[in-house]
């Protein structure tokens, strides 16, 4: 299957042609967050404040990297578990987040708004960090340095593998994929 | 013991590269082929940059078999083996992702302690191991106390019910560890204790290897596959280890290993 080249911010049309299955390399700028950096954000959007970057158009990756080693531009950084996040997820991308990157199954809440909102959902492959972390080119904290590895980090990547497992039109690759190949 | 800790992280062991080549091969799914060949290029890197193979570098679980003719001196061997984590995990730049107090929940900075299983032996050399044990795919994990009358499909059924809601979760193909038999706390360890084996040896005892190999094919049939989208590689292999039990129990526990399959050991 070819891989199809995508460069950050997304917009509806791009993502409306992505279909569950699809390879995809993802370019420019990606930003990172877990739970905790999850939940000071909707405080701020609770408090009527800005996030600390503009999220329309944006893609989130779930990680929290091992520390760098000198001379690394980052540790080991695949993805965290993205269920963890859908609590969070539907009010980001309600105000226009285009992507999520993480592993496993998301509640049918946030494939409601993936549909509703024209979002995406890919899976990185859990446990590929060392992999992962050599197509990110860049890396700065932009919020929440005391949470650590927990922070909110601008990602600047080359080439990012990832799959397409949620798509606008309300297809999900961990049923359906699941469905293709079980044979009991 | 540091060193433990930063190859465990570093190196992959050849029996897991091995299992994730010959499931290439075996995998029909495109995409589980691709993911599968994603992980084996990840352990070459995670050795070759020396980094680790998972930011999950996880909880140092540890395994003395202490020799019974062996002398501790100088201080407490668990605070050494402690001693030995913090030194690992801050030279080897590995994630701390331990907290002091799981209610409130503060990281104690340097993945300290660890969960240390002592077993005394017979000799005068103590073996350690050390199995660290990312959250993904120990919070998977599950056990039951079924009744005697459930017997072997009673176990058959809770494996794989813990596998299938498993799902992707647990970063698969999965390490399926089972311990049955025993009391409710000596059940989880066994389950524990398999996941240490050497990956894919099946057990000396030919009836519960028989089993190993029926669950192994019964998981791979319920095409959750490499990461859960869809495949026939869903567990690399299933241990399972046994104990004696009362006569009004049959408990049964799965600890699911995700494929950074982790452990190393050395004898002192
Ligand atoms: S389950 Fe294992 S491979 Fe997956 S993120 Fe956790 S430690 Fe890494």
């Amino acid at each position: 299957m070819p891989k199809i080249k995508l460069t950050t911010p997304l917009n509806d049309e791009t993502v409306e042609n992505l279909r569950i299955g699809q390879k995809v390399l993802l370019n420019g700028v990606l930003y990172t967050g877990r739970d905790a950096a999850h939940k000071k954000m909707i405080e701020l959007l609770d408090q009527g404040k800005p996030l600390p970057f503009e999220i329309k158009g944006q893609v989130i990756y779930y990680v929290g990297p091992s520390p760098a080693k000198p001379g690394q531009i980052i540790g080991s950084a695949g993805p965290t578990t993205s269920g963890r996040m859908d609590a969070y997820a539907p009010r980001l991308i309600a105000l226009g987040l285009k992507g999520m990157i993480g592993k496993g199954k998301r509640s049918p809440d946030v494939v409601r708004a993936i549909r509703q909102y024209k979002s995406v959902y890919f899976a990185a492959v859990g446990g590929a960090a060392a992999l992962i972390s050599r197509s990110i080119k860049k890396c700065r904290v932009i919020a929440y340095p005391e949470l650590g590895p927990e922070a909110v980090y601008e990602l600047c990547v080359e080439n990012f593998p990832v799959i397409v497992a949620n798509d606008t039109l309300g297809g999900d690759l961990y049923e359906e994929g699941v469905k293709i190949y079980a044979t009991k | 013991m540091a060193r433990l800790c930063i190859e465990a992280n570093y190196y992959l062991g050849s029996d897991v590269i091995r299992a994730f080549e010959r499931s290439r091969e075996e995998e029909s799914s495109l995409t589980g082929r691709d993911i599968l060949k994603q992980l084996l290029l990840n352990a070459k890197i995670a050795a070759d940059d020396r980094v680790p193979m998972c930011q999950d570098t996880g909880f140092a679980v540890v395994f003395l078999d202490l020799g019974q003719g062996v002398r501790i001196e100088g201080g407490s061997l668990y605070d050494a083996v402690n001693e030995g984590v913090r030194k690992g995990y801050t030279e080897g730049f590995l994630r701390k992702s331990i907290v002091g107090h799981p209610l409130k929940r503060i990281n104690t900075g340097d993945n300290t302690p660890a969960v240390i299983h002592t077993r005394v032996v017979p000799g005068d050399s103590l073996k350690i191991t050390v199995a660290p044990k990312g959250g993904g795919s120990e919070n998977m994990s599950a056990i039951r106390m079924l009744k005697p009358a459930e017997g072997l499909d009673g176990v058959k059924k809770f494996v794989l019910e813990t596998v299938k809601t498993a799902g992707p979760n647990p970063c698969p193909p999965i390490v399926v560890g089972v311990g049955i038999g025993g009391t409710f706390e000596k059940c989880a360890l066994l389950a524990k204790e398999a996941l240490i084996r050497e990956l894919g040896r099946p057990s000396p005892l030919p009836e519960i290897a028989a089993l190993e190999k029926d669950l192994l094919d019964e998981i791979n049939s319920l095409g959750i596959g490499p990461q859960g989208l869809g495949g026939r590689t869903t567990a690399l292999a299933v241990h399972i280890e046994i104990y004696p039990c009362h006569i009004a129990s049959l408990p049964v526990a799965v600890n699911i290993n995700c494929h950074a399959a982790r452990h190393k050991e050395a004898v002192l």
